[in-house]
């Protein structure tokens, strides 16, 4: 196989980056949702926002 | 907040059925792709009428990667626009979430297809960067002005302003993936790509499927990530609201419990 290093580092740093970008949003959600009572942390249950400037 | 609340809100808030049931899916089609990708599908070679061999060799594997990253970064910009427009008309939050949280994945695809891009360039233009390229330029433009939008949402003011005016950003992205998309055509001398390799057929067979069958695992995995990062968007907002609220009831409470006291 020709262009080895090249290949590694594209899918590499690609596949690299989105892991740690999909890891920080599960860490967010998972430190936020401590926060955010369940029954308001979905987008669902909170009908009372829909508009902006308007609460 | 009761106990099982707290548990429920603790698990992953962002997660559901569906979301699983999508991210498994995903994962499948990682395996599938990687096996298409190295293993099915062969180098690029072809032969000259003089009996030369001319390609990209194993580097068109690069590909398979490089274009879904581009066309996800491209759906990732149009639907911040669509959800921008829709703030401005129907001012609905639900719209500028949406809006700001695909830009934040279009942003980051749009950094990896510059990335990649740059990877496959060496070998096969002999160079890594290319200024005089128009679409690598415009495609720099267009993850600049990404980095504007995300940095617009952040600026201080009342929502509706901060919604207002990421939304007349989030609208010129839009305009700028339909110069990256036709800069090819437009600046045809200025440019070392090529026009489209799907749209012409300039690709076939395995090759052809392995592509396709990476583009719509691109676009599963910004669903995927989409619905998560909407899930967190929300989060935020409802922490950033009611956080505060909360905040104030518990010092006027304490405010009340003092005066109480003082009055006895």
């Amino acid at each position: 196989m020709t262009h080895v290093p090249y290949l590694v580092a594209g899918y590499g740093i690609s596949i690299a980056v989105i892991a740690l970008y999909v890891v920080s949003v599960m860490r967010r959600s998972k430190r936020l949702a401590a926060k955010v009572p369940a029954e308001r942390a979905r987008w669902m249950t909170g009908n009372d926002a829909d508009v902006i400037g308007e609460s | 907040m009761t106990k099982t609340s707290e548990v429920v809100s603790q698990r992953s808030v962002t997660r559901s059925k569906g979301t699983t049931i999508l991210g498994a899916g995903v994962l499948v089609g990682v395996v599938i792709w990687l096996f298409l990708a190295f293993v099915a599908s062969g180098p690029d070679i072809r032969e000259t009428a003089d009996g030369n061999t001319i390609g990209q060799f194993d580097a068109v594997r690069l590909l398979y990667i490089h274009v879904p990253l581009v066309i996800t970064a491209y759906s990732a910009f149009v639907v911040t626009a669509i959800g921008s427009l829709m703030v401005l008309i129907k001012r609905s939050v639900w719209w500028d979430l949406v809006a700001g949280a695909s830009a934040e994945i279009g942003a980051l695809g749009a950094a990896l297809t510059l990335l990649t891009g740059s990877i496959w360039g060496r070998p096969i233009w002999n160079t890594w960067w290319e200024w005089g390229d128009v679409r690598i330029l415009t495609t720099l433009v267009l993850f600049m002005l990404s980095l504007g939008y995300l940095a617009v949402r952040r600026l201080e003011g009342t929502a509706e302003v901060r919604a207002k005016r990421s939304a007349v950003v989030g609208l010129l992205l839009v305009v700028n993936v339909a110069i990256v998309n036709k800069s090819v055509e437009w600046w045809a001398d200025q440019t070392l790509h090529q026009n489209s390799t799907i749209a012409e057929g300039a690709i076939a067979d395995l090759k052809a499927f392995t592509l396709f069958f990476s583009i719509v695992l691109g676009l599963a995995a910004y669903t995927w990530m989409m619905i998560h990062r909407f899930r967190l968007a929300w989060l935020e907002r409802q922490y950033d609201r009611f956080g505060i609220e909360d905040a104030i009831a518990v010092r006027r409470s304490e405010a009340d419990r003092v005066m109480q006291g003082d009055s006895q």
